[in-house]
């Protein structure tokens, strides 16, 4: 199957059903399906699809669009690359979190990627009370200039109240 | 002796539950050397199961280089006892090119028997009963994917907090 890779990403208003009735679609009008996240965010359903289909973008939009448009969705597709069966694996896994406020995100990937981290996969919740939210922050990645150098990054953000804790990843094959 | 070929998922062995070893002559022996010949060409490789290769006995192999253990082949190895659990990252000769979290127990007491069939017990912590651990699951026919955890919210199950605190 030579047919080209799109990344298909749906968003809305969370619902039961969607990801059987979405993916339904796709499969009824020839679409190959490959690596996917959905992800519940502040209440509103997301989802990013490797969709594998014999067409243009627009005819793809137009297949799936009495679904979407029945569930109360938006659909957005980009032609990609499809890089299979090539997983990086991480070897540092951070977590940080801290009163929540603007900028920290920011600030702190930014004082990572200095030390040498490649984030390989990050996500982030609001927890806490509406009256004192906590941010929560956690990083997946690989250290390239080693773990103590992302370990000094993270030791200045202490000052600013910005708890950290980072943990190196040994992954075992067996 | 002979690197054997490593079975990858879906091959029917890694889901069935191995036998246990009773004839610990010149067959069996002949098993383990396959056996540890393969895990040593496998790269990064720290621990393999017989039904790996397609062999269904209860026999394994753990080589954690760095640990007071070396290299161990287990057979028939039992779980007697175990405590703590600790998350952590696991990949399979069985399932290339992809990794994913585990609980584990952190120390486990096992009983096994060695190569020659002599009854032996074995302590192990952290990453080398994580070891273990798993290549006694592909013995019950169990693969780590069987065990993942959400890559999201990788918290330990309540029902597991539960029966330590109490």
């Amino acid at each position: 199957m030579s047919a080209k890779w799109y990344m298909l990403t749906v968003i809305g208003k969370d619902r039961s059903g969607i990801v059987s009735h979405v993916t339904a679609a796709l499969f009824d009008c020839g679409c190959n399906l490959g690596e996917a996240t959905m992800a519940r965010i502040g209440g509103n359903f997301t989802i990013m699809l490797m969709v594998q289909y014999d067409g243009k973008a627009q005819a793809l939009i137009k297949n799936i669009e009495p679904v979407i448009e029945s569930l109360d969705l938006h659909a957005h597709v980009d032609t990609i690359k499809a890089e299979l069966h090539r997983h990086q694996v991480p070897d540092v896994n951070i977590s940080v979190y801290g009163a929540d406020r603007a900028g920290i995100v920011a600030q702190v990937t930014m004082a990572l990627t200095e030390a040498g981290l490649n984030i390989l996969g990050l996500e982030t919740d609001v927890a806490g009370s509406e009256l004192q939210p906590i941010y929560v922050m956690n990083i997946e990645g690989q250290a390239t200039q080693g773990i103590a150098s992302l370990q000094a990054a993270l030791d200045i953000m202490a000052d600013d109240g910005i708890d950290t804790a980072l943990t190196p990843i040994e992954t075992m094959i067996g | 002796m002979a690197i054997r070929e490593i079975l990858i998922h879906p091959a029917i062995c890694l889901k069935q539950t191995a036998e246990r070893v009773s004839d610990f002559g010149e067959e069996f022996q002949a098993i383990c050397t396959d056996l540890e010949d393969t895990l040593l060409q496998a790269p990064g490789c720290v621990g393999i199961a017989a039904p790996q290769i397609g062999i269904s006995q209860r026999v394994v192999i753990v080589d954690v280089k760095a640990s007071e253990f070396g290299q161990l082949v287990l057979v028939n190895p039992e779980i007697l006892d175990h405590e703590g659990l600790v998350r952590g990252r696991e990949g399979c000769l069985s399932v290339p090119d992809f990794t994913g979290n585990v609980i584990r127990a952190e120390k486990i007491v096992v009983n096994a028997q060695s190569k020659e069939g002599e009854q032996v017990t074995f302590e192990f912590t952290g990453f080398e009963a994580r070891v273990v651990q798993h290549e006694i699951d592909h013995l019950d026919g169990l693969l780590f994917l069987d065990r993942l955890i959400s890559r999201r919210h990788d918290l330990f199950k309540r029902k597991i907090y539960k029966a330590n605190n109490s």
